[in-house]
């Protein structure tokens, strides 16, 4: 063993690979998840590499939320973890990426398969070890790399993307069937690896902001939240009541626009056109008031560490005359009778799946699980109540509902917010200089579901390392399991169901 | 020459260019309504050219693996429909094939085109030309014995499954549109018409979602030139197939004797009832969403029902 500089959070149990396997169990029993596990690689520190576990529990009545890290140091020479993949599917997940980008072996992973590594990647090349280098160009394809063969009378395959004939990220779909019947859906992802995650690393503050507005397009907000929290965490930065307010009001403004257009996006896939066009009308009204509040259609720009200052705060009655718009979509929509049967029954996720495979976001809430970080970890200083759920069906009609009682709730929580005559502008809090090492970890709710952020700061108050978990990462794998029986033509309604990050997954 | 072999023959040839130059115009006129309706300013109903117009003049490009299947179909699916369009009573009640104008073969020489087109979506060896392939001889299966059955309940009429002979008999006592029989078998007719041309709730011709194409799923593979005949050979169906709506049941305007006065105004009176029967299922779509494939069965299940109410209807109620 090399020595190891000591972990750099207060709190935080260093332990050893052995010892893993039973402070996790203890942990998934008592009711934490896991929400981030995190490759390092601390040789330009001195030390060695290091896997670090972040499990979360959420707040309860009784108890406020809790955070608990587990560091384990590892060998350069022979990194190996003892696999958790079989208390906690997430973590298997977490642990092939890190075979895939730190070169860690899991060991008695019931899966050992590539997940992030393409198949073109040269053998042995890890691109988050500090001594990667660039990017070296695709070389041979990397042995074999094949689908699960389906076989029986009358299966076939349908060989799907990564290239599609609309304007979406690249995944290749790989259907066995039988007739319309989906038997089996494998969905290979992780075509654009950007390396996002190392050009956070050594950059100035500003710089890594403008990078996590740009981690996943559509979740400009979540992102840069989950990341100056973190950064704040870390440096101890107490933000105003009115930074967080405007915080929150932006949150929910980009659940807002991205709601609705997946509520018109449903209809469209059912061909029920004129509805999209309707929710595309509502959605560019959303856009420019998101325009006239932050300068940014996308709401970028804005939130900074210790700072989240608005030109003016939305209008509740605008934001309410557009739900109410929403509203009469949604029942237009759920009144047309051949609409309402698409919807209904198909590609059903249920609670057990749904909680086995850790899915998170308005996925999970359609399937009747409670998982949202606005009231999991709350961060206002007047935290919202928990709205009840009450849709739990767990089919297309569930995920469209959820969205739609998404969308009210989100105007109701912006109203709250805002009214009695606050000022959009906000104080801002002083980003000290870094002194030593720190780290620090970001939760929040963004439109998709709960985004973590995982940042070490340097002594010169640069990120060495930041880990994005984006709730795709967990989602993914629900879609081929709600997928089995249901037809082939049906697969791309539930795929805009579910709506799932290419980028926010692929970093 | 015969006043009505002249007549057949110059109004065949009217008809078939009229079809040729209009179809595309058919095309661009449905989208543009149903852009209006659902709020969207549209792209004019010229569009569809100015896409032929681009696509005639890429260089021709076949993938891999095809063979002259691949090749012939375009020409071939163009090729039967011009026949059709020549022969089948749209300008003119005479034909210059009349043998040929019969029931059973413009039903027969429509289905040859979309076998051709089906083959070719085999031929292409991908998922998406077998599954397209496959499901539109589902359809088609379904949709056949109805055209027929349908087209029949309005020949016992005439006496005769010669389609001139069907329009001159309406012609002739134009009450009978108004029966029992000539109305279940328009009806059985509108919804054949929908799912032969790949129009709403069977098949959505607006769809980028190759996993949910029907009719777009065979001619994925099909490019420049290729693609063009193949556009505006689905376009000239759309068009051959409403026309066939109109003339047997509003046959009126239609040129019965030879001169230029009659063949205009049949040539008026065509391209004005296809253009309103082609804004009507346009604006009737902007209702409509797409059923679920596995109840497309039902749908056309149905339509046979009505077409074969309409035969009993005719017979028992004559």
């Amino acid at each position: 063993m090399t020595a190891t500089p000591a972990p750099p959070t207060p709190g935080a149990t260093t332990i050893g690979p052995d010892e893993l396997p039973a402070h996790a169990t203890g942990l998934l029993a008592g009711g934490y998840r896991v929400a981030l596990v995190a490759g390092h690689d601390d040789r330009p520190a001195g030390g060695g590499l290091r896997a670090v576990y972040l499990f979360t529990r959420a707040a309860s009545a009784a108890e406020p939320q809790r955070r608990v890290e587990l560091h384990v140091p590892l060998d350069p020479e022979h990194p190996r973890l003892p696999s958790l993949a079989a208390v906690s599917f997430p973590t298997g997940r977490f642990e092939r990426e890190l075979h895939d980008l730190f070169g860690i072996i899991p060991a008695d992973h019931p899966l050992p398969r590539r997940l992030v590594r393409h198949f073109h990647w040269p053998k042995g090349w890890y691109p988050m070890l500090s001594d990667a280098g660039a990017p070296p160009e695709f070389g041979d394809v990397d042995g074999p790399y094949p689908f699960r063969a389906v076989e029986g009378p009358g299966v076939y395959e349908i060989p799907v993307g990564p290239v599609h004939a609309g304007m979406i990220g690249p995944g290749h779909f790989r259907f066995s069937v039988v007739g319309e019947t989906i038997l089996n859906l494998k969905a290979r992802l992780w075509f654009v690896h950007r390396g996002i995650e190392k050009l956070f690393q050594g950059s100035p503050l500003d710089r890594c902001v403008e990078l996590a507005e740009r981690i996943s397009g559509d979740t400009s907000v979540g992102h840069t939240l989950a990341f100056c929290a973190a950064v704040e965490d870390a440096l101890g930065i107490t933000v105003g009541d009115d930074v967080l307010r405007n915080r929150a009001v932006l949150l929910e403004l980009e659940r807002l626009y991205n709601h609705v257009a997946d509520i018109g996006m449903l209809c469209n896939d059912v061909a029920h056109g004129i509805l999209n066009s309707h929710a595309g009308t509502v959605r560019e009204q959303l856009l420019r008031i998101n325009d006239e509040i932050t300068g940014s259609r996308l709401l970028r720009g804005v939130i900074r560490p210790g700072a989240t200052s608005l030109r003016v705060l939305p209008d509740p009655t605008a934001l309410a005359a557009l739900a109410d718009e929403v509203a009469e979509i949604v029942d237009l929509a759920l009144g047309h009778s051949v609409v309402r049967d698409r919807f209904t029954g198909t590609a059903v996720l249920t609670a057990a799946q749904a909680s086995d495979i850790g899915v998170l976001g308005y996925i999970a809430r359609a399937s009747g699980l409670t998982v949202d970080a606005r009231y999991d970890h709350p961060w206002l200083p007047a935290p919202l109540p928990r709205p009840v759920p009450h849709t739990t069906g767990g089919d297309v009609l569930a995920r469209f509902t959820v969205r739609a009682a998404e969308f009210r709730h989100s105007v109701d929580t912006i109203a709250a917010l805002v009214t009695g005559g606050k000022s959009a502008a906000a104080g801002e809090a002083e980003v000290p200089a870094a002194a030593g090492p720190r780290s620090g970890v970001g939760i929040v709710e963004g439109w998709r579901g709960t985004i973590v952020h995982r940042v070490e700061l340097g002594a010169d108050g640069r990120p060495t390392r930041v880990k994005i978990v984006d709730p795709s990462f967990f989602n993914w794998p629900a879609l081929p399991v709600a997928l089995a029986d249901t037809i082939v033509p049906d697969f791309p309604l539930v795929n805009k169901s579910f709506n799932l990050s290419y980028a926010g997954n692929d970093l | 020459m015969t006043d009505s072999t002249t007549l057949g023959l110059v109004g065949g040839l009217l008809q078939a260019v009229v079809i040729v130059a209009g179809a595309p115009l058919l095309v661009g006129l449905m989208r543009q309504v149903r852009a209006r309706m659902e709020g969207r300013v549209g792209a004019g109903i010229r569009q569809p050219w100015r896409d032929l117009r681009k696509q005639f003049r890429k260089e021709p490009i076949t993938p891999r693996g095809t063979s002259e299947v691949f090749r012939a179909a375009p020409v071939a699916m163009v090729a039967i429909t011009l026949v059709v369009a020549a022969i089948a009573p749209f300008v003119t009640a005479a034909s210059p094939l009349p043998g040929v104008a019969d029931l059973f073969v413009v039903v027969a020489l429509l289905a040859t085109g979309t076998v051709a087109i089906a083959l070719a979506g085999i031929d292409t060896g991908t998922a998406f030309g077998g599954m397209g392939a496959s499901r539109e001889t589902t359809i088609l299966a379904l949709v056949e014995p109805t055209a027929l059955v349908a087209i029949f309940a309005l020949s016992v009429r005439a006496g005769s499954t010669n389609l001139s002979a069907i329009v001159d008999s309406t012609l002739a006592e134009p009450s009978a549109v108004l029966s029992p029989a000539a109305l279940l078998a328009a009806a059985a007719l509108v919804l054949v018409i929908v799912a032969e041309t790949g129009r709403l709730p069977v098949d959505n011709p607006a769809t980028h979602l190759e996993l949910t194409m029907v009719h777009e799923a065979m001619v994925l593979e099909y490019a420049g030139p290729d693609l063009a005949l193949i556009e505006l050979g689905s376009a000239m169906r759309s068009a051959v197939y409403l026309g066939l709506l109109a003339n047997l049941f509003v046959p009126w305007g239609i040129a019965t004797e030879a001169g230029v006065l009659a063949l205009l105004v049949g040539v008026v009176a065509f391209v004005v009832k296809v253009g309103v029967l082609g804004a009507a299922l346009a604006a009737a779509e902007v209702f409509l969403a797409k059923v679920r494939l596995f109840r497309v069965p039902e749908l056309l299940a149905g339509s046979f029902l009505l077409a074969l109410l309409a035969v009993t209807a005719s017979y028992v109620l004559a």
